[in-house]
């Protein structure tokens, strides 16, 4: 199979999957409604009290320091919720006869599946784009320059990319569609257990640990650092290598899945 | 390509899962531009043959050229040449009917003005062109199994594998199908179709093959298996019991039924074989008589032992 038709296979794909979500569009909104209300909920409910204990603020923050401080978790969360629904929208088309058609095309196999990828990155971005506005509207303001913004986009397509990869192997592991909804779950929760929600100094040192060495930490303290255009770190490369990571093991996991299935 | 071999050639195939065989040595010829109908209850092992020939499994043992390709080294090649419409719709129920078409005309890399013209060729062909924007999964049973086929011809495959092309559709629908199924014949494609509907394979196909547990207990056309079955048998039907108890003394080759207060005799057709029985029988006790030759129900039952497509034959009646 030439690489022509790899891509232009994988443009097929992405089409089938863009009008996909167009024709059911209650799955994103759904996807969606999830983090804005994280948002809401932490930054009324909880950010008077959690804005007085952030660090490093002389006199202590306030709700809208703690609005900056959850945003970028929030962002995060957006992508690990579409990610979540890519798992649902996978195991959902494998039960359909059409997935069996596509195996006796001479066409790229894989494409089957970077359509799903490629579509759900272009879902994330519409998703980020709305999750951000509110934040805007709440009072989200940094010092973050144009170049800030786009490592911020930068950052969160490659981290879409590589947990949808990890999620369509879940759809594809999936015995049901129930199953495909509920597996991926911790990705939803480990965000609470990182740098995203109170800073990882507050934990109990076991958790923090944890806290602290979990791959989406890094991610999230890089977000961070760009969206409100603080200098980058080390973290930066952990976050780059742990997506570059995920995506492959996501990668092969999922192509092996994909090609072995048999037929009905 | 592979214009002077058979479209498909399967010697010694074998599939088994675990201890449970389902191909128990499948030998399968079937010359280009000809009609091939595995006939078979379910559980035959028919799907299992056309996965395994269209690449969605992988055979045990064997060796099975289709279009000219090896289905194990080269199931590109394989994949090239065939089209394949499954026993379970395999269309986008998001899509329209439209989208559908374009998807496979992409897939079949077809450029966008073949693309297009092929697209609304097939709507109108498959009388889809009032259908053609809304979504599939408003679409009746006949619609989407129109749509189906119209997405599996749409890339002009020289080789259509119709898994139970028919299944589930009412009389019309079925027709229409068949009359598709020919025109394609008489383009010169391939067809091997399974079917568990006898008469579809006589309709439809140059030779039939007869498949039960994994295995091919007979093969030719319909009227070669028909002559496998010792004919067809006169039905006698009588007005009272000891007519009927007198005659089938004499007939023992014969089978009764009191409650129909019927005898069905053996024949093989012959003029001499009709007198001879009529010759045995009183004329007072006699109610009525009818001639039947020898469907492919008989043939089945004959070849099988039990008559497996009895319910399958009264569906098909309408």
């Amino acid at each position: 199979m030439s690489t022509t038709y790899t891509v232009r296979d994988s443009a097929t794909m992405l089409r089938r999957n863009l009008l996909h979500i167009r024709r059911y569009p209650s799955l994103s909104i759904l996807l969606l409604a999830q983090p804005i209300l994280f948002l809401l909920l932490f930054v009324y409910v909880f950010g008077g009290t959690l804005g007085a204990g952030l660090p490093g603020l002389p006199g202590g923050g306030d709700r809208s320091d703690y609005l900056v401080f959850i945003t970028p978790g929030i962002l995060f969360m957006t992508v690990a919720s579409i990610a979540l629904g890519t798992a649902i929208s996978t195991a959902t088309d494998m039960t359909t006869g059409i997935i069996a058609r596509f195996r006796t095309l001479n066409i790229a196999r894989v494409s089957v599946l970077t359509g799903h990828v490629l579509g759900a990155v272009i879902r994330t971005g519409l998703a980020v784009v709305i999750v951000a506005a509110v934040a805007f509207l709440l009072g989200f303001r940094s010092d973050a320059g144009l170049l800030g913004w786009l490592g911020v986009v930068g950052l969160l397509v490659l981290i879409a990319f590589s947990l949808t990869w990890l999620t369509v192997g879940m759809g594809l592991a999936a015995d049901s569609v129930e199953t495909a909804s509920n597996t991926p779950m911790f990705l939803m929760i480990l965000p609470f257990i990182s740098s995203g929600f109170v800073p990882t100094d507050a934990m109990p040192a076991g958790l923090r640990q944890f806290a602290e060495h979990q791959p989406f930490t890094p991610m999230i303290n890089t977000l961070r650092a760009l969206a409100t255009g603080a200098p980058t770190d080390s973290d930066l490369w952990l976050a780059i290598g742990w997506c570059a990571l995920i995506a492959l093991l996501g990668y092969l996991w999922s192509r092996r899945l994909f090609l072995r299935v048999p037929a009905k | 390509m592979a214009t002077t071999n058979p479209a498909i050639e399967v010697a010694g195939l074998t599939k088994s899962y675990d201890d449970h065989t389902v191909l128990d040595g499948v030998d399968l010829i079937v010359p280009e531009g000809t009609v091939y109908a595995l006939l078979g209850p379910n559980g035959a092992g028919k799907t299992t043959i056309v996965n395994i020939l269209s690449t969605l499994l992988t055979p045990g043992a064997g060796e099975i050229r289709v279009a000219g390709f090896d289905v194990r080294r080269e199931p590109a090649g394989v994949r090239a040449a065939i089209g394949v419409t499954g026993q379970f719709s395999a269309i986008d129920e998001l899509l329209t009917g439209r989208e559908n078409l374009r998807l496979m005309a992409d897939l079949a890399h077809l450029d966008r003005t073949t693309a297009t013209t092929s697209v609304a060729g097939m709507l109108d062909r498959f009388d889809l062109v009032d259908a053609a924007d809304r979504r599939a999964q408003t679409y009746s049973g006949g619609m989407k199994r129109r749509l189906d086929l119209a997405m599996t011809l749409i890339a002009r495959p020289r080789l259509i594998f119709l898994d139970e092309p028919t299944a589930g559709l009412d009389p019309r629908s079925r027709r229409d199908l068949w009359a598709i199924v020919r025109e394609q014949v008489a383009d010169g494609v391939t067809v091997l179709l399974t079917t568990q509907y006898l008469d579809e394979a006589d309709q439809l196909a140059d030779r039939i093959g007869v498949l039960d547990g994994g295995r091919l207990v007979a093969e030719g056309t319909a009227a070669e298996l028909k002559r496998r079955v010792p004919g067809g048998h006169v039905s006698v039907q009588f007005t009272d019991a000891v007519a009927l108890a007198a005659a089938a003394a004499a007939h023992p080759d014969a089978s009764t039924d009191a409650d129909a207060l019927t005898l069905q005799v053996p024949s093989d057709g012959s003029i001499a074989g009709l007198r001879r029985l009529l010759a045995g029988l009183d004329d007072h006790g006699v109610a009525g008589l009818t001639v039947e030759s020898a469907d492919l129900d008989d043939v089945f039952l004959a070849l099988t032992g039990r008559a497996a497509e009895a319910r399958t034959a009264e569906e098909i009646s309408a």
